[in-house]
């Protein structure tokens, strides 16, 4: 098996007659670090919604780690076991606290002991400098400490991809950074990841690649010097125009 | 007229003379009608008569305008001015408010205790203007009991007793057992309160199975300490199942027969069970019945299968459809037509599977009510996270669901409490049941009020209870937000 983790191909999708997905390939080597940037309704959420199937697509076929994402459902649980996801809205788990919340998915999904997820929660708590939070609910937390607890969750589950959904856009300007330095740690630990995020800072610090997606299709997909430096189309750049 | 009435109010320097005012008005008002209420004396007659009407209200209301003030650093006054003084209007309708209950308390005080009876143990005690409460008495046993015999009425309180200690289990659980609460409440409990029930208050041959059922429960029990866990789920299903089937037809089916005219415990049809006992048995089972059912209907509804989806909906919309009255009268006199000849199934469980279908349909639709109340970002996450369908249910998204329509199910099931005496139709004389009984006797005609003054203190009770519970629970689960 080569080192792609994810391979798409001629993938599309619609919801009722609007056609969100128009034909996407993209292949996903190990230990990459992409970012998906491009106006909103471009399909960006969607593309990554996809990869664990929160999505259906309906023609093309997608592969996650040797698996192809089909209607059969046993083993779409298992694949999505393996591919963390972080949201825009955090989506803690607001009944239990920041410590269940890691817990829950390793001893009931994991059958792992009691003990050794709590440890293991708190090890990635304490890699988000959230630990002396472990006991507090979601609601009592800031944004910027929530986001970072989602994090931990989805890291609990020790995925071989980590899928962020604009994990900072729904946080004040002053926690954006504190969300953005515990994903720079994780990617530098080598996690496989793909961030849609319009952060352009985080993008040139931490990118292998950028991906530009517009209505539905990949515009543009560069290295990311190559990428803020030439770009090639006409559409990628303007949109640099606009947000840079 | 403001700027008129606003050289009265009080302010800082003069409060002491306002205060004393307008107490003493406020007094002389309320002496007034405490007068009239309870001594019949009207020390205002001497006036004409719409004047002596009013002057309480009158004077009440000018001693309230006069003690109003912001702040005075005096509590009393400053609550009271806080919370029934605030304005003109609100002086006037607390005003009116005290007057009707100093009104209203001698003729209820009179007819509660003053004038009542409640020696003696015949309707001839009953002279008085006042209720009469020795028909409460000598009927006491019936209205909670029913026609159940007298002798035999240990065998309901043992088992409400054993149930409701059982009950209370869960307040002592250590922590060790405190994961198997949910487990215990939601499967073993009905289960043992079923048997209590049905074979210890019934009696009878079938007693037997009950016993062979506690046997086979202990034993299994004992054993089960001694299996490993991985084995345990299967063990407590497959073990106790089969040493009931051993102990009834194999090891003591030929002796038991024999014993089992001897001293079994006497056979009580249900048809003579009744009173506030009955109440208790078709609501407990009725409540515990209809949330599971009405929880699968809810998830059913919402289901992406077709054929799960069309019936929950049917279900849900026949059962709401139809009045409660006709589908018990249905159970009772419709249902066993369809039935095989020798086929019988008895009429309590028929009537307590209907309640349980008709108000499960209420339950399911409060459920949905609080699924659709999540954002669909939780099952996106409990999905992220690897979970099936199962297990993001019950680990995510109804413990929150279910936190959020707790008034809603509380509200049903008080509904549910309430609707159990309409099982009169088929027969079944539960408390209100057997006052209708009574009050037909012809020895204690006319003693109705009294009779459906019992019913309602006991049903408020209950209800008020429930009430409590369910704002307690409320309360317990406000962890977050």
């Amino acid at each position: 098996m080569s080192d792609k983790i994810i391979q798409i191909t001629e993938m599309n999708k619609w919801f009722g007659d609007f056609q969100v997905l128009k034909n996407i390939n993209l292949e996903v080597e190990k230990n990459k670090k992409i970012v998906v940037c491009g106006p909103s309704g471009s399909g960006k959420s969607t593309l990554i919604r996809c990869i664990n199937r929160l999505e259906e697509h309906q023609q093309g076929s997608i592969i996650v780690d040797g698996n192809e994402l089909t209607e059969d459902t046993k083993d779409i649980e298992k694949i999505r076991a393996e591919v963390g996801m972080v949201f825009q809205q955090f989506n803690l788990f607001p009944h239990l606290s920041i410590l269940d919340n890691c817990t829950l998915a390793p001893i009931w999904v994991k059958k792992m002991p009691k003990k050794d997820a709590e440890e293991l929660a708190l090890q990635h708590l304490e890699k988000v400098q959230i630990a002396d939070q472990a006991s507090k609910y979601p609601g009592q937390l800031s944004g910027g400490q929530q986001q970072r607890c989602a994090i931990a969750r989805a890291l609990c589950m020790e995925p071989k991809i980590m899928l962020f959904d604009e994990p900072t856009s729904a946080l004040d300007p002053e926690m954006i950074k504190e969300v953005l330095d515990a994903m720079v740690n994780l990617a530098k630990a080598g996690m496989t990841m793909i961030v849609v995020t319009h952060e352009m800072g985080f993008a040139k610090e931490v990118a292998d690649e950028v991906i530009f997606m517009d209505e539905g299709m990949i515009v543009e997909r560069a290295e990311t010097k190559e990428f803020f430096a030439n770009p090639k189309s006409d559409r990628t750049k303007l949109f640099l125009s606009q947000i840079l | 007229m403001m700027n008129k009435l606003n050289f009265l109010q009080p302010d800082k320097n003069n409060l002491n003379t306002y205060l004393y005012t307008g107490v003493i008005l406020v007094s002389l008002s309320i002496f007034i009608v405490f007068l009239n209420s309870f001594f019949n004396k009207d020390i205002i007659s001497f006036l004409p008569g719409s004047i002596s009407f009013f002057l309480p209200l009158i004077l009440g209301f000018i001693g309230l305008h006069l003690i109003r003030i912001d702040y005075s650093g005096l509590k009393f006054l400053d609550r009271v001015n806080k919370n029934i003084n605030t304005n003109n209007f609100n002086a006037f309708l607390s005003l009116l408010i005290v007057f009707v209950i100093i009104k209203s308390l001698p003729p209820l005080l009179s007819w509660f205790i003053l004038d009542a009876n409640i020696a003696g143990d015949s309707k001839d005690v009953c002279t008085g203007s006042g209720a009469c409460w020795t028909y409460i008495k000598i009927w006491f046993n019936r209205f909670m009991y029913g026609m159940y015999p007298n002798a035999e009425q240990w065998r309901i309180n043992l088992s409400f007793i054993a149930l409701a200690s059982l009950g209370t289990i869960g307040f002592f659980a250590t922590e060790k057992f405190k994961k198997y609460l949910t487990l215990y409440y939601v499967v073993v409990y009905p289960v043992i309160a079923f048997f209590f029930i049905f074979f210890f208050i019934s009696g009878g041959p079938i007693f037997f199975d009950f016993s062979y059922g506690i046997i086979a429960a202990v034993i299994s029990v004992i054993i089960g300490f001694f299996i490993p866990s991985k084995f345990k789920m299967y063990y407590f299903i497959i073990v106790p199942i089969t040493l009931y089937i051993l102990l009834k037809y194999v090891f003591f089916y030929e002796e038991l027969i024999e014993l089992g005219k001897l001293e079994a415990l006497e056979w009580v049809e249900t048809g003579a069970w009744g009173g506030l006992s009955l109440t208790f048995i078709v609501s407990f089972f009725c409540l515990i019945f209809c949330f599971p059912i009405g929880l699968f209907l809810s998830l059913g509804r919402r289901s992406d299968f077709p054929v799960i989806k069309y019936f929950s909906i049917g279900m849900i919309e026949f059962w709401r459809g139809v009045p409660l009255i006709t589908v018990l009268f249905m159970s009772s006199v419709m249902f066993p037509m369809f039935l095989p000849e020798d086929m019988f199934i008895d009429k309590l469980v028929r009537v307590i599977i209907a309640i349980s279908l008709f108000e499960a349909a209420y339950v399911a639709e409060v459920i949905r009510g609080g699924l659709q109340a999540l954002p669909r970002g939780q099952y996106d996450a409990a999905k992220s996270l690897g979970m099936g369908y199962w297990k993001m249910h019950i680990l995510v998204i109804l413990p929150q669901a279910l936190k959020l329509v707790i008034p809603g199910i509380a509200n049903t099931f008080l509904a549910l409490v309430k609707d159990t005496p309409l099982i009169f139709v088929v027969g079944l004389l539960e408390i209100v049941g057997m006052l209708n009984l009574a009050k037909t006797n012809p020895e204690w005609l006319g003693f109705a009020m009294e009779g459906y003054v019992f019913a309602s203190v006991l049903f408020f009770i209950i209800c008020y209870a429930m009430s409590k519970y369910s704002y307690n629970l409320e309360q317990k689960y406000k962890t977050e937000r």
